[in-house]
């Protein structure tokens, strides 16, 4: 379980994020919605250490992050594998040794064998169980969001953070990204904590939803409770959603709305 | 400039704690190595043999007075070679191709998330990424230093004698006069300030990088210009002080 209390944040005077305070709950997916420039990322960077708040404290099951001895701070980066919005694979590395690489830097008592098997699983996992020997720039987007998956799963993390992992891919792509993103949380345990502004992600993948607008936090709720929501700013946020005002109209003409819409095949939305 | 000095002496200071195991530096430290040196080489030959050739051609064009030997012609170029042209030049030439090569490298990693990538599975990036380059550059330059020194006496001594200025024995009795061993000495002590000034200036800039492929381009040529400049000042400096 991840606790963020009281997370504020400023550039040049600019308050981005002014005083966040949330859970993100072991063993689910945990999204962070919000619209451009509410701070999604920013919170996100300050979670995973990228960034130093200013005022605030993260812990992690219970240790402190913040300002704690760096050997602390090391041991819980070790639990934490990230998804990159431009997947960040590394460029001079093919898809085997990008997903090997978290291996040979964290565990180097693992033998060359064991990160073999390791490495071969975690992309049979992700579907790319015939791309290891490709380099980044020979595979696509969807794919290089499946290899950053598969190197954030290799080291066997607790924590999986996904900034915004939809970003730049097709609607189909990013239901099978959200979908594996959702299975791993489940299969694993793994504390997810998910960047989007995808009305899409909160139908598939959102256990537990954070409304974030112009640097607070708004609402938290589930799924299931989000389109009843009374906040004015998240209503606008979702009924501005292409799906919820695709939903709206097969609502107009048949019964269900947005359930109805999520059993329909993709091509007749 | 007190700040950004500040900011490079603490840059400095990152990569220098939590490193890497030493199995892992040594890996990248000799892939560095055959980024910075081996890729190098080709470049540093054709250049150096080329000053040596050209120092030669118009240190004789210049020297025609007949109560001067022609013996001289060799020993200018040898002095010029060891002293100044082939560390400095290759320092300079290292600094255009290593650099921004370095910077741009890094750059493009920083703004691709590829450094941030590093940083969230606990690695120290600048550890990681900068160390290396700047111990294989502390290698291999006094090498291409060594390699030019060689190939413009070797160039001029080509020129020279093919050109009708000078006999080879009236140039090889040139470089064979007065030789001073400790100017090979003050050439190599030079090519490694040198080599840490262009690593670690690039590896700053590039590592810095905020913005887009613009930034990057921007960090290239800015990593060269300065890394130039330090060249150029420190050979004032070390010049002053050892010689």
């Amino acid at each position: 379980m991840i606790e963020v209390h009281n997370i504020q944040k400023a550039f040049d005077g600019n308050q981005v994020l002014k005083g966040i305070t949330c859970t993100f709950a072991s063993g689910q997916c945990n999204l962070v919605l919000g619209g451009s420039g509410t701070g999604k990322s920013v919170l996100l960077q300050c979670i995973v250490g990228l960034m130093k708040p200013d005022i605030g404290s993260i812990t992690f099951d219970g240790t402190t992050f913040t300002n704690n001895k760096v050997q602390i701070r090391q041991e819980i980066r070790r639990k934490i594998g990230m998804l990159f919005q431009g997947s960040a694979l590394f460029d001079s590395m093919t898809v085997f040794e990008n997903t090997e690489f978290p291996l040979k830097m964290l565990t180097p008592s693992m033998s060359r064998e064991e990160r073999r098997d390791r490495v071969e699983f975690c992309l049979k996992r992700v579907g790319l169980e015939n791309a290891g020997s490709k380099m980044p720039s020979e595979i696509s987007g969807g794919m290089k969001k499946r290899v950053g998956i598969a190197r954030a799963i290799a080291p066997n993390c607790t924590y999986l953070f996904c900034d915004e992992p939809n970003s730049g891919l097709d609607p189909a792509t990013s239901i099978k990204i959200d979908e594996l993103i959702y299975e791993i949380t489940h299969e694993y345990n793994i504390t997810t904590v998910v960047i989007t502004h995808d009305m899409n992600s909160v139908v598939e993948i959102g256990d537990h939803i954070i409304f974030m607008h112009k640097g607070l936090k708004l609402w938290d709720g589930t799924k299931d409770e989000i389109l009843g929501a009374k906040v004015p700013e998240l209503r606008e946020f979702i009924f501005s959603s292409s799906l919820v005002r695709a939903a709206k109209k097969v609502d107009d003409a048949t019964e269900g709305g947005l359930e109805a819409l999520a059993s329909e095949p993709l091509s007749e939305v | 400039m007190v700040k950004t000095f500040g900011e490079f002496i603490l840059f400095l200071q990152s990569m220098l704690t939590r490193t890497e195991r030493l199995k892992v530096l040594w890996q990248r430290t000799l892939d560095e190595a055959i980024l910075i040196g081996i890729d190098s080489i080709f470049i540093v030959m054709i250049v150096s043999a080329f000053i040596g050739a050209v120092t030669c051609v118009q240190i004789a064009y210049n020297l025609t007075n007949p109560l001067i030997p022609k013996s001289t012609i060799g020993y200018m170029v040898r002095e010029m070679t060891i002293l100044e042209l082939a560390p400095t030049i290759t320092s300079i030439v290292l600094a255009g191709k290593v650099g921004s090569s370095i910077a741009g490298g890094l750059g493009t990693m920083r703004i691709t998330e590829q450094v941030d990538a590093l940083e969230v599975m606990g690695i120290n990036s600048a550890s990681y990424l900068v160390l290396p380059k700047i111990i294989a550059a502390l290698l291999m330059f006094p090498l291409l230093v060594i390699l030019a020194m060689g190939l413009s006496i070797l160039g001029g001594y080509l020129a020279g004698t093919l050109s009708g200025a000078m006999s080879a024995p009236e140039y090889v009795e040139g470089i064979r006069t007065d030789f001073i061993p400790y100017n090979i000495a003050f050439a190599l002590i030079k090519s490694v300030v040198f080599a840490f000034l262009v690593s670690a200036i690039s590896a700053y800039k590039g590592y810095f990088t905020k913005g887009g492929a613009l930034e990057v381009g921007a960090a290239s040529t800015g990593a060269v210009t300065n890394s130039i400049i330090a060249i150029l000042l420190a050979d004032y400096v070390l010049a002053a002080v050892l010689l």
